[in-house]
């Protein structure tokens, strides 16, 4: 995945001239995930940028770059470092086109790598999309594999909106199925890990059905559609398992016609789960779902805790604690 | 007992408060002509002594002396009378609007004219401004038609923010002047942001914003000087020290023990401390830290000693916290008054001139009104479309937002 992001900067440096990357030790060096690596040296210190330790000097100033023209990807190092910058997306970003009726606006992506599964601790875990998928203005992007990484970066690149490009860090070097304990895959073994060279889009606000089934559905997105599928099979479920890929705009129409015909819903996120974007997920199904329910939706999420060091599988919604809110969601009449 | 030593909270007051005689033998002044001009590409470090001091051109004779004399033209100074004149008249009927209820809010730059009127001026046209909501002067150099500005500040069916901004936030993208945001200091480290921009295009256009003394003590002026150091950008970050910030004195932003202009040498940015009041002084310094960016030499920080004559907002009554005389007091004078008094000195005015000026623009203002509330205003009129919320927040619109919209239609029937 991390060759796949690679690419997209690559593609999109190449083919317009007013895209800059900039990021803390993202040019030189090439990222502490490796992520720019080359960019620098293939572009120039004018398009690929080390910036200094500052959040919101980075997306302020990426705000600045679009206004005049330029088309910034920001890397944000790790998704729980975007809080200093967090008044600059919320109050700039989010609504200069709205507050200039259209006269200005930045079309700026924010790369930041997020979730937990490697060690992190709390500082280094966190899965904030709730928080921007509450802002009105920004676009709201997490991929599950490479083809989708690269082709929604580009995607984003290209959107006159800006973009928030959630990275989930455990996926960087191949799917996970929420088992620590077994030899790590390589992206080569999955279909999701073939990724074309060139210039291609995935489209952002469309979800994908990844795994068609009738008994129900399950809706997750980023690390937790490998855990959901592999918690499906384990269980010989019929389920219909569904990658969100863009969390604004929701594609809530895919996400309604499947549990429509299904009748049964578990929504499965890594991010703490009082008001997190499950509830929101949950809240649509009901509104558009509710006389084909035949059973309460289920909902697995971290749990309302910071991110422990020591007890990092205990805290990760795993295949184990999938597996029994399914059979809930089933068992349910 | 010996006095022992210990630590203390200070906890900083104003000189006076209501009730007190002003006073204003904190500031540190210097008289006209006293600051060396140095050469643009002067070391950061080297700027200290104007970073600390005060450039001014303007002498109590009203008389231009010193190396900061920018030598302008009668013509550019009538100009630059005509466009201050401009902002008071408009600000001054805008505040009585207010007060009649025709618009909800409005925020006055009573004595800070200079500021936004002689730096516009020594700027040049494709050069981009980063506003705070107390610089309209850009508008009257810039030349947007004031039924524009008229029809923002009444959110009516010309509004050019679409009813979405407070009375003042207005943005202007073809005369280079950006949105006003409302939040404080946002604003600062995006035009060094435009900066860099401008200079990665190989571009010689330069940014400039501006920021309040309270607004200072924010995050974004930090990010803002640290950015601007290291890529050396071509960008003026002016800090307009108006004394007060709503109800806090500039002690607490940092202005007791230190000019906010020597904060520049200290993150490696040359900084200068100006009379803001004195439109040559502030016009020479603005030509000169451009000049500086435009060569190569980098930011600079640019301190304006000014004073809010008028309240905060229409929301603010600075009788509940200041002295009622201090602007009376204020040593450094009108901006107004001192660039007609010059102009007079140089036997290019005269006090007929003058009122007459000021009645043409008194008339301009007031066509420029009727012609703005035929559009609507706040309570008559014509209305904006509220469908209208639902536009830009995206560049096309959401399926989400489709239906709200439609939702809100059925809600009004």
């Amino acid at each position: 995945m991390i060759q796949a992001l690679n690419s997209a900067m690559d593609v999109m440096l190449g083919r317009d001239p007013g895209v800059v990357v900039l990021g803390e030790d993202i040019g030189y060096f090439g990222g502490v995930f490796r992520t720019t690596d080359g960019l620098q040296r293939k572009y120039g210190e004018h398009r690929v940028l080390d910036t200094p330790i500052s959040e919101l000097g980075i997306v302020a100033s990426a705000i600045g770059m679009a206004v005049n023209g330029l088309r910034p990807v920001a890397e944000i190092q790790f998704a729980d470092y975007i809080y200093p910058g967090y008044d600059q997306i919320v109050s700039e970003l989010a609504r200069l086109r709205y507050r200039s009726a259209g006269e200005f606006y930045a079309p700026v992506t924010i790369r930041t790598p997020c979730g937990g599964g490697i060690r992190g601790g709390q500082t280094h875990s966190q899965s904030p999309e709730a928080i921007f998928a509450h802002i009105c203005g920004i676009k709201v992007v997490m991929p599950s594999n490479p083809y989708d990484a690269k082709g929604l970066l580009i995607a984003a690149i290209e959107d006159d909106d800006p973009v928030i490009f959630l990275e989930p860090k455990r996926l960087y070097n191949g799917p996970f199925d929420g088992d620590p304990d077994k030899p790590a895959v390589p992206w080569s073994a999955h279909p999701g890990g073939e990724v074309p060279d060139g210039h291609y889009t995935v489209p952002i606000s469309k979800a994908q059905v990844v795994r068609t089934g009738n008994d129900v559905t399950i809706i997750a997105y980023g690390t937790m559609v490998h855990v959901a599928e592999a918690a499906a099979r384990s269980l010989g479920l019929d389920a219909e398992v569904i990658d969100v890929r863009t969390i604004v705009p929701l594609d809530a129409q895919t996400l309604c016609e499947s549990v429509q015909r299904t009748g049964r819903c578990l929504i499965v996120h890594e991010a703490t789960r009082f008001g997190g974007f499950g509830a929101e997920i949950s809240a649509t199904i009901q509104e558009h779902c509710f006389w084909q329910l035949q059973a309460p939706i289920g909902r697995v999420a971290g749990w309302d805790t910071p991110y422990p060091h020591a007890f990092e599988w205990e805290y990760f919604p795993g295949q184990k604690r999938v597996a029994m809110a399914l059979e809930a969601v089933m068992s349910a009449s | 007992m010996a006095n022992r030593l210990r630590t203390r909270l200070h906890v900083p007051h104003p000189p006076a408060r209501p009730g007190d005689r002003a006073d204003f033998s904190y500031l540190k002044l210097q008289p006209a002509g006293a600051q060396p001009r140095p050469d643009v590409k002067v070391s950061p470090q080297a700027t200290l002594p104007l970073a600390t001091g005060l450039v001014r051109v303007l002498d109590d004779e009203h008389r231009a002396v010193g190396p900061w004399d920018p030598r302008l033209d009668p013509e550019v100074l009538q100009m630059g009378l005509r466009h201050m004149l401009l902002t008071r008249v408009f600000d001054e009927r805008m505040q009585r609007t207010q007060r009649q209820g025709r618009i909800s809010f409005y925020m006055r730059c009573h004595g800070e004219e200079a500021v936004s009127v002689a730096a516009a001026m020594a700027l040049r046209p494709a050069d981009m401004l980063f506003p705070s909501y107390r610089n309209q002067g850009f508008y009257m150099v810039r030349g947007r038609p004031l039924v524009d500005l008229m029809c923002q500040l009444l959110s009516n069916t010309r509004d050019m923010c679409k009813g979405r901004q407070l009375p003042v936030m207005y943005h202007w993208r073809q005369g280079n002047i950006f949105s006003i945001s409302g939040n404080l200091t946002t604003q600062f480290p995006q035009a060094v942001g435009w900066a860099m921009a401008a200079a990665i295009k190989g571009e010689d256009h330069v940014a400039a914003t501006w920021i309040g003394e309270g607004a200072s003590a924010e995050g974004d002026f930090h990010a803002g000087m640290v950015f601007a150091e290291v890529y050396q950008a071509p960008v003026l970050l002016n800090i307009v020290n108006n004394q007060w910030a709503i109800s806090t004195f500039q002690g607490f932003a940092g202005g007791e023990r230190s000019t906010f202009a020597a904060r520049g040498p200290g993150y490696g940015v040359a900084g200068v401390r100006v009379d803001g009041n004195d439109f040559l002084a502030v016009h020479a310094v603005t030509q000169w830290a451009a000049e500086r960016a435009r060569k190569g030499g980098g930011p600079t920080l640019i301190e304006h000693v000014t004073y809010r004559a008028s309240a905060h907002s229409t929301s603010d009554d600075p009788s509940r916290y200041r002295p009622k005389d201090e602007y009376e007091r204020w040593p450094l004078g009108d901006p107004v008054e001192r660039l007609k008094q010059h102009l007079i000195a140089l036997g290019e005015w005269s006090e007929e001139r003058h009122a007459k000026l000021v009645k043409e623009l008194d008339e301009q203002v007031g066509a420029s009104w009727r012609e703005a509330t035929k559009f609507g205003t706040l309570n008559e009129g014509p209305r904006l479309e509220p469908d209208l919320m639902f536009e830009d927040v995206f560049k096309e619109m959401p399926a989400h937002l489709v239906r709200q919209r439609e939702q809100l239609r059925t809600e009004r029937g």
